[in-house]
């Protein structure tokens, strides 16, 4: 659009000042409060520094962001591979499979918990099975892997529509023209499908990795053992009643949250703008 | 592979009794049998929805006709080699290049799959750029390119691992009318130029006539005709065909006793006796205020800059379309005397 300069200008500050306004109030200001409260303790700026340098809470940080690493890699995987799929082929039944694939979506993560321990935990179908098979019971539902298995589940419907919606709109010609100049199935792919998903799949990920770093309900119906960052602020606010330390671990976990996004849209921008 | 880029290999193409029916029962084709001959430029021409794409598919190997059809290329039969392996040029409609990749990787994509080195690779793509003189757009991002620019780059891309045979599926539909016809020469030129057999799809009877050695005319999943654009244009098959290639009139008549007896006078007649339907194109009929055989009014008089298409109604009710010169001018409700000369009527079975 060719506008001339400052009514055009004007113009679009106008517009964008309602978000501004929203922004600010429910945004910035909030975390600006945060990280003031994180400095509001005994020890001062410390506090930070002790997110970084004291193991319990380093080591809550780096195993959160693994967790939620490896449930975005495994999510995308599964739920990118069925999205295609499904997105490709019909065939009877599907629509059912779709709604029962889409189905923990309008599960809260209690009920995700609680449907871990009943499939992994102490009275749970893989301890009863194993133990009449192999006569053992295997119980993981307390654990990181029972937390995984809880995100992976809950994630998988929406990347699962993201893929699906995405693909559908690939044009199936430019797969066919890749198979004329001698691509074989997995050329293809990797050349061109998975390229035209990237943005998709990136803004898909992004959104799972961020839930996996917040997520509570689950982890709480689990086990309070389970140190998880968002486990580890309840404690520190509710049990030690150290508020400075809850709000220092709280901005953290916000901050790298919101550079696991930003660093996705980044990448994401970079792709659209080359698949325009 | 030779390693002239500017001449191909002829390769005949054969259809055997090819028809196609989709799952939920669509019949989109009858059994069809086709030849064409090496190096020969072939048009499927017809309506939309008359299975051209699909005849075009199953010889590209995107679908396979139904059991009993056979696709041969030169001798050897492809009918269960996938598309990947029969090695087509494909140019699509909506172009389909990779926006993942600038002009120069689109091009060289094809060699890239046969795992040809970087050094040969790039050495190819610059020889077929400069054929299709876009050296300087190498480095463009496809969203950089307009639409004509684009197609050239499909027919780069398709044409650069040298194709057995090359196959357009309405190539210059997308485009605008100024562009079509420069890229319609520019595709005839080189498919001469390099000898391909080429196969080329569209609705477009312009479009056919310019580029078609021969044009296979099809309706309703059949082959209706072929033959060379004249033939085509002169010799119609039927009325469906006359009038999908160019416009035409039809007539009632009576022929009887060397007379035929259209548009209430007689003319001279050496073909069929009985009740017939005639032919006649446009610019088939005359303009003459004496010698005219029959009488009629002006109701819409179109100026196309070279000619003037009236549309008259005659005293006998019918309705014909006339192309009258450029610089005749005519207004609504004029009288005019058409003729018709007996030898460029059609007769056809009514
Ligand atoms: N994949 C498909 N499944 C079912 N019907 C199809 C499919 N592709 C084409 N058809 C049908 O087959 C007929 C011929 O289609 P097509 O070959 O694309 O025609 P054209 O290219 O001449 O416009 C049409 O009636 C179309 O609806
Ligand atoms: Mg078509």
């Amino acid at each position: 659009m060719i506008q001339s300069g400052i009514g055009s200008r004007v113009l679009a500050l106008a517009l964008v000042a309602p978000a501004v306004a929203v922004f600010g109030a429910f945004f910035l200001l909030p975390l600006a409060r945060l990280f003031v409260v994180g400095l509001s303790g005994p020890e001062g700026w410390r506090t930070y520094a002790a997110v970084l340098v004291e193991p319990r809470y380093l080591e809550s940080l780096v195993s959160t962001m693994l967790l939620a690493a490896a449930v975005t890699a495994v999510t995308l995987a599964i739920a990118g591979t069925s999205g295609l799929f499904l997105a490709r082929n019909r065939f009877p039944g599907r629509a059912l499979l779709v709604a029962l694939l889409t189905f923990p979506l309008v599960f809260p993560g209690v009920v995700i918990g609680f449907m871990v321990i009943m499939l992994a935990g102490r009275q749970g179908l893989i301890g009863t099975l194993s133990e009449q098979v192999a006569g053992q019971r295997i119980v993981f539902a307390y654990s990181m892997a029972g937390l995984f298995l809880g995100y992976v589940y809950f994630s998988i419907p929406r990347v699962l529509l993201t893929v699906m919606a995405a693909a559908e709109k690939l044009d199936p010609q430019q797969a066919e023209a890749a198979r004329a100049l001698g691509a074989r199935p997995w050329q293809v792919l990797v050349h061109v499908v998975l390229p035209a998903l990237k943005p998709a799949l990136l803004s898909a990920g992004a959104i799972c990795f961020a839930t996996a770093m917040g997520a509570f309900g689950t982890a709480f119906t689990l086990a309070t053992r389970i140190d998880v960052l968002p486990m580890v602020i309840y404690t520190e606010f509710t049990l030690q009643a150290n508020i400075a330390m809850a709000a220092a671990l709280s901005f953290v976990l916000g901050i790298v949250t919101w550079l696991a996004l930003s660093l996705a849209r980044s990448l994401a921008g970079t792709s659209v703008a080359a698949a325009a | 592979m030779s390693r002239d880029p500017l001449r191909f290999e002829p390769v005949p193409v054969r259809l055997n009794a090819c028809a196609k029916t989709f799952p939920g029962g669509t019949r989109a084709l009858e059994p069809i049998d086709l030849e064409i001959a090496g190096g020969e430029t072939v048009v499927f021409l017809g309506p939309s929805g008359c299975g051209k794409t699909t005849t075009l598919r199953i010889i590209a190997g995107l679908e396979q006709p139904d059991p009993g059809g056979s696709v041969f290329f030169g001798s050897e039969d492809v009918t269960a080699l996938p598309i990947e392996r029969r090695n087509v040029g494909m140019v699509f409609q909506s172009y389909a290049l990779f926006p993942n990749m600038d002009v120069a990787q689109n091009v060289g994509y094809g060699l890239r799959v046969r795992g040809i080195d970087r050094r040969r690779r790039d050495a190819r793509v610059g020889e077929m750029l400069a054929m299709m003189q876009m050296e300087a757009l190498a480095r463009r991002r496809i969203d950089q390119l307009s639409g004509g620019q684009r197609q050239r780059v499909a027919l780069a891309r398709a044409l650069v691992v040298r194709p057995r045979i090359l196959l357009l599926d309405e190539p210059l539909t997308a485009l605008d009318a100024k562009l079509r016809d420069g890229l319609r020469l520019e595709i005839d030129r080189l498919l001469r130029q390099l000898g391909i057999t080429a196969i080329y799809v569209t609705h477009d009877q312009g479009e056919a006539m310019a580029l078609a050695d021969r044009i296979v005319v099809m309706s309703g999943g059949r082959v209706v005709q072929i033959g060379t654009p004249r033939d085509v244009y002169f010799r119609p098959a039927d009325p469906f065909v006359a009038d999908f290639v160019g416009t035409t009139n039809r007539l009632q008549a009576q022929a009887a006793d060397g007379r035929l007896h259209v548009l209430g006078a007689d003319v001279p007649w050496a073909g069929a006796t009985g009740p017939l339907a005639v032919l006649v194109r446009p610019e088939d009929v005359r303009l003459d205020a004496v010698t005219g055989q029959a009488e009629a009014k002006v109701t819409t008089a179109m100026f196309l800059g070279d000619r003037t298409r009236l549309v008259v109604e005659t005293g006998t009710g019918e309705t014909l379309s006339i192309d009258a010169p450029g610089r005749a001018s005519f207004a609504i409700g004029d009288t005019v005397r058409i003729a018709i000369d007996p030898d460029r009527l059609l007769a056809m079975p009514l």
